[in-house]
Formats: C-alpha cells, sequence, structure tokens
C-alpha cells in the first residue's frame, strides 16, 4: 500500500512533521504522492456504516432529481450553470457513488471527489434551503470531507492546518506566548490614547472571556488593540485565556473531526478554569460556527451548547450599542453608500442577521445603507468559505467563484463593505485585488473606534 | 381477476403500503443521532416541534417558499401532480362506493367534475415532468431509468384510472388493468423513493429542528423558508 511521507492516512501530530509538510512549498511532493496514495476501501466502508444513518441515508435515497437545487448554488451560476456543478449531481456522483460501491473506489476517483468537496461546494448549506425534501448537502460535503481527510486526500494546506489545531491549538503556528506577547504589546502601542487600557489575562469570574482568530494575532495584530479598546470603552470587565484563546477551526474545513474535538475542548477547558458569565468571539464566521454551533456536538455536549453561554462579536457590539454602553457621535457615522456581508456561518446557519442590521442603524446615516441581493440567510458564500480561501491547487476555482460577490457588490453600487467575518474579509479583499472594482472593505472593529465617543474620565489627560 | 384484485390483493397492497410507510417513518426517527447529526433533537422540544411544523408547512403551500417561488412553472406542475395524486385515490366517488360495499364505510367524496380535474392535471404534470426531465440539462443530467419508471409507476394508475372512466375501448378490462397498477404502486411505495410519501415529512421535520433547535431557532430566528 503506497502512503507517502508527506501524503498518508496520518494525521499531523507533531511540530517535527508539520515543519517538513510546510516544506514542501505548495505541495508538490505531497501532489505527486496522492497519485499513488492507495484507498483503504474497508476503513472507507466501515466508516460510513458507522456513521452514515438515517438522516443522510434518506436524503441519498429520496433525492427526486428534480435539480430544484440548481440555481440555489453560487458556483452553478458562476460556472455558466454547468450541470455538473448542480448540488444534487456533485453529491450523488461522490458520496453517492462511494456509498452505491461499497467503499471501492481508485485513487483517480478520490482526486474528483477531493476536487468536488473542496472546490465545487463551500459547505454554504444555501442548497438546503432550497430542496423540497430538505436535503441539506452542504451537510453531506462535510461528511465527505472527513471521509476524504482519514485517506488522505485533502488539499496539502488543510492537512497543515488541521495539523496546527493538532500540535498548537491554533492555526497559523501561533503559540500561547505569541498570543499574550502580541495582545500586551499592542495594548501598550494605545495605552496613552486609551488611559487605563490593558488586557486582563486570566481574570477569573470576568463578564466576558474573549476569543479571537490566530490571524488577528499573525497578521493584524490591530484587531486585538481594538477589541480591547472597544471593551475598555464600553465598561466591560473582561479578560483572555493564556492558553484555549484561539477560537477558529481549519481542521473543520479540513474534515478532521479527533482535531475538531481537540480544538474546541481546548477552549471550553479555558471556560471552565476561568468561569466567565459569557464568551465572546471576534468577527469571524466560521470560528463562531466551530467552536459555538457544531463544537458542543464534537465535545460531546448533550445539550448543544458550549460551556458557558457564547455569542458572536456582532451580538456582543449590538447590545453594547442597544444599552448604550458604546455611543456612536452622529457627526462620525458613515456617510458613503455602504452594504453589508451575511457571513453564511453565523447568518444562515445561525440566524444574527438582526444584530448585524441593528449595528448598521447606528452607525450608518440613514439612507446610505444598501442591501444585497439575494441578502440575510438567502445571500450568496463570499466566494472564499470552507477553506476554499486558502487552497492553492483550486486558486482558479476560487477566483471564478468570487465573480459572484462581486456582481452583487457592483449591483449595490456601494463603496464600501462590511464584512464581520475573516473568510469573507479576505474573498472581498481577494477579488478587489483580481477584479479591481474600487470597494473598500472593513470590520466592524474599525469603523467604530473611528466613531465611538470616548466618556471624559476615560479621555486622556492633556 | 377482478375478484382476486378487489379481494385479498386489495387488503394486501392496502397492508403492505401502510405498514411500510409506518415503519419507515419510525425506523428514520429512531435512527436519527443527536451526535452524529449534531442536532441536540431530546434537549429542546419545544423548539424542535416548532421548527420541524414551520418546515412542513411552508412547504406544503404552493409558492409558500422562497424555493417555490423561485421556480413557478416546476411549482405549479408539481402542485398540480401532488394535490391530485393525494386527493383523487381517498375521495373518488368510484373509491368510496367501493370502499363502502368492501367495508361499509366511506369517506367525503369529490365533486366529479373535480375530480376529472384534479386527474388531468396529474396527467398533465406527469407528461410536463417529463418534458422538463428532458429539457432542462440541470435536470437531465440527474436523472435516471429509475426517475422515468417511478413517474410511469405514480401516473399509470390515473392515465388507466382515466381510460376507464371514459369508457374508452373495454371497460372491464381497463379498469382491471386500473386495479393492477394501483395496487402495484401501493405495493412498490415503502420500497422505493415513493417512500417519500412519509420520508418527506420525516425529512423536512429533521431540517427543521436543526434549524430550530441549532441553527437559529434558539435565537428566536428560525429558518426562513
Amino acid at each position: 500500500m503506497p502512503e507517502g511521507t508527506l501524503c498518508n492516512k496520518k494525521p499531523i501530530d507533531t511540530e517535527e512533521d508539520l515543519k517538513t509538510l510546510l516544506q514542501d512549498t505548495g505541495g508538490k511532493t505531497y501532489y505527486e504522492e496522492m497519485k499513488v496514495l492507495d484507498v483503504n476501501s474497508d476503513l472507507l466502508w466501515n466508516t460510513i456504516k458507522n456513521t452514515c444513518k438515517s438522516r443522510m441515508k434518506t436524503w441519498l435515497e429520496i433525492c427526486a432529481h428534480c435539480g430544484m437545487c440548481a440555481n440555489s448554488c453560487f458556483l452553478y451560476l458562476i460556472n455558466d450553470c454547468d450541470p455538473k456543478q448542480v448540488p444534487a449531481y456533485k453529491i450523488q456522483s461522490t458520496l453517492g457513488e462511494i456509498i452505491k460501491k461499497k467503499g471501492k473506489v481508485d485513487n483517480d476517483f478520490m482526486h474528483m471527489a477531493m476536487e468536488t468537496a473542496w472546490a465545487k461546494c463551500t459547505c454554504c448549506n444555501r442548497c438546503g434551503m432550497y430542496c423540497p425534501h430538505g436535503i441539506d448537502m452542504g451537510i453531506m460535503f462535510g461528511y465527505l470531507r472527513g471521509l476524504l481527510y482519514a485517506q488522505g486526500f485533502v488539499p496539502w494546506e488543510l492537512k497543515i492546518g488541521a495539523g496546527m489545531h493538532r500540535v498548537y491549538r491554533a492555526q497559523m503556528d501561533v503559540t500561547d506566548t505569541d498570543f499574550t506577547e502580541t495582545f500586551e504589546w499592542m495594548v501598550e502601542e494605545y495605552e496613552e490614547d486609551y488611559p487605563g487600557l490593558t488586557v486582563p489575562i486570566d481574570k477569573e469570574g470576568a463578564d466576558i472571556m474573549y476569543t479571537v482568530n490566530a490571524r488577528e494575532v499573525k497578521h493584524y495584530p490591530e484587531d486585538l488593540a481594538e477589541a480591547a479598546i472597544l471593551f475598555h470603552l464600553a465598561g466591560e470587565n473582561w479578560t483572555v485565556p493564556s492558553s484555549g484563546w484561539e477560537q477558529t477551526s481549519l481542521s473543520m474545513f479540513a474534515g478532521d473531526w479527533p482535531a475538531c474535538k481537540m480544538q474546541v475542548e481546548h477552549v471550553y477547558a479555558a471556560m471552565e478554569r476561568l468561569k466567565p458569565k459569557r464568551m465572546v468571539g471576534t468577527e469571524c464566521g466560521h470560528a463562531h460556527r466551530a467552536t459555538v454551533i457544531e463544537g458542543p456536538y464534537w465535545a460531546g455536549r448533550k445539550d448543544g451548547k458550549p460551556p458557558v453561554e457564547s455569542i458572536h462579536y456582532v451580538e456582543w457590539i449590538a447590545e453594547a450599542l442597544k444599552t448604550g454602553k458604546l455611543k456612536i457621535d452622529p457627526a462620525k457615522r458613515i456617510k458613503q453608500p455602504v452594504t453589508l456581508q451575511d457571513s453564511c456561518n453565523y447568518i444562515r446557519n445561525h440566524g444574527l442577521k438582526t444584530a448585524t442590521r441593528e449595528i448598521i442603524s447606528y452607525i450608518v446615516e440613514p439612507g446610505y445603507f444598501v442591501e444585497m441581493t439575494p441578502n440575510k440567510e438567502h445571500n450568496y458564500c463570499c466566494g472564499g468559505g470552507g477553506g476554499f480561501n486558502g487552497i492553492g491547487i483550486f486558486r482558479s476555482q476560487r477566483n471564478k467563484a468570487l465573480i459572484t460577490k462581486r456582481d452583487q457588490l457592483l449591483d449595490t453600487g456601494a463603496e464600501l463593505v462590511i464584512a464581520p467575518c475573516h473568510n469573507c474579509w479576505d474573498a472581498i479583499r481577494d477579488l478587489e485585488e483580481e477584479y479591481k472594482i474600487g470597494i473598500k472593505w472593513s470590520f466592524l472593529k474599525p469603523l467604530l473606534i473611528s466613531m465611538v465617543q470616548v466618556p471624559e474620565h476615560l479621555q486622556p489627560k492633556e | 381477476m377482478y375478484e382476486f384484485l378487489t379481494g385479498y390483493m386489495f387488503w394486501l397492497s392496502i397492508g403492505i403500503c401502510l405498514i411500510g410507510l409506518l415503519v419507515r417513518f419510525v425506523l428514520y426517527f429512531k435512527g436519527l443521532s443527536w451526535q452524529l447529526d449534531r442536532v441536540a433533537y431530546k434537549e429542546y422540544p419545544a423548539l424542535g416541534l416548532k421548527g420541524a411544523a414551520s418546515s412542513i408547512i411552508r412547504w406544503l403551500i404552493p409558492f409558500g417558499t422562497y424555493g417555490w417561488r423561485k421556480q413557478p412553472f416546476m411549482t405549479v406542475i408539481f402542485f398540480g401532480f401532488h394535490i391530485g395524486a393525494v386527493l383523487v385515490p381517498i375521495f373518488l366517488l368510484a373509491h368510496n362506493m367501493f370502499l363502502k360495499e368492501k367495508i361499509g364505510f366511506s369517506l367525503f367524496t369529490l365533486n366529479p367534475t373535480l375530480a376529472d380535474i384534479l386527474t388531468w392535471a396529474v396527467v398533465v404534470s406527469a407528461v410536463l415532468f417529463v418534458i422538463r426531465r428532458i429539457a432542462l440539462p440541470e435536470v437531465r443530467i440527474l436523472t435516471t431509468a429509475y426517475d422515468y419508471f417511478i413517474l410511469l409507476l405514480s401516473a399509470a394508475p390515473f392515465i388507466t384510472g382515466l381510460i376507464a372512466r371514459y369508457q374508452v375501448g373495454d371497460y372491464t378490462f381497463w379498469l382491471t388493468v386500473h386495479i393492477f397498477c394501483g395496487e402495484v404502486l401501493l405495493i412498490a411505495i415503502p420500497f422505493t423513493k415513493l417512500s417519500h410519501i412519509a420520508l418527506f415529512f420525516a425529512s423536512r421535520a429533521q431540517l427543521g429542528m436543526d434549524y430550530g433547535i441549532k441553527r437559529g431557532g434558539a435565537k428566536g430566528k428560525g429558518m426562513a423558508w
């Protein structure tokens, strides 16, 4: 059974293995090895027998082949209505075939399934809303990703990403020390402007435990400072854990379920240790989905909830604005055409459409906000969700996928798009780089900082 | 033949259909797993029930969902087919006369003209289903011989019923063929895609519970179907 040295069925569990895989630039050797990687049909079929139960079996069986899902899929629409992009076809020709063949599929088939699972579906779950039988193909693609991952057929970046969570409990090899030091350093940078600004680390019994996306630590440290400033101005009793601060889960994109469990349990352990009243997560969609929506189930929590009430950053902001903890200077509200990107992971999949629109009502001058079409639960994926943004070999497919959002944005006539989700934010940045439509994009934090009123007692003394 | 089909076979086909559907319905729900499906079904019965009910009811209303409104042609032929396919077999006058004679009990019956219209709607919709399957590339790629077989199986009792009703050719022959087709259909229901007669409700209830409990229902925002 040819198992590659880099491409194989073994997850990455050590720093050494992780570094070795990282050195294989672009996954050149990794993908070469994948071409001869064997399929363990027994493992595949046994996993299916143990995990493909009532719900999914019925979905595959009763699909009426009516094609009503076709137009719900932005990838079908943007790829010139290619029938091979019909969600039902994509899942029937991959997962459906594996089941029909009782796991006896070959290497070529697995390559096709890998491309379908990661480059033809972003697990946005929109199709599930348009199927008369309620068949959610996004969920089935998540499941298929798990089967493929266990066989070693997973894009190079996501094998690394899942390994990062296994080794560091964070993506992008950000360590606990990196996190606390970066947070403290960033807060120091802003101390003069905001006297008394601190980052309370490992404070027990705080009202809020804040968790982040490791990308903020690595690439956008200002985001950490902005979070600290807004909590400070709102007078919140908050903290960050020195360990268990990473909310994201590339392992979810990869389909590495044991790693998902390890990652989310690490965050839950921080909640148990610090006993905050609530957890607030940063402006990220998949991180919220991983830690708050799916995570409890990976961790085996029967009530489907994290150990403490956990909310998305947009919920906290909406609440802070409503209760007056944060006050906006009306003169500084946004006075240019602005639109809002609805993240699939917490709008379609967690019902937070009202929170974001409440925020808009405070921060945008009336008359300047333009909704996208379609929007709210029916909004299209940014084009880079489900890991699509980060996979090098599928870059051309991803760039094509971005055209949907590009055209949606152009139709609004907006000059700025608020994107309170890392994946969406990245996708919009990339679409601007690729297609140059002159759109600006922003998280909520910097916008709020630019217009929030600083209470007198918190202003710097001259 | 007629005696056999209206006697022993009548009870057998009805029995297989109803018991089969019940078994499939019960097995579906028994097979749901909170951990595999990642939905805490039992923890939030009220949210689950609310989500399930809305998920089913909204899809039973013509143009009641975004999905239906997006595809008006499909919606018209879908309801054209299903309304007749459900109502005519149960509430047709002739069927109820047979029932009255057989078990001394009958149901509300449809106005004969309405029954004719509904039956024609089933047959015409079935033809349009076939044309849609051939004409639209996104449906053609999904379509298998099995799909045509299921459609033929479902439409056959209605086509033969119309032939008998208008007394084209030998009435007794066509009546016998009609009853035969109906009974074959009843027997096939639990074992084929036609099990969706029960599993539609089960599957819709599941996704409704998923949204009702986990994906926004607890935030007071269920799915905007």
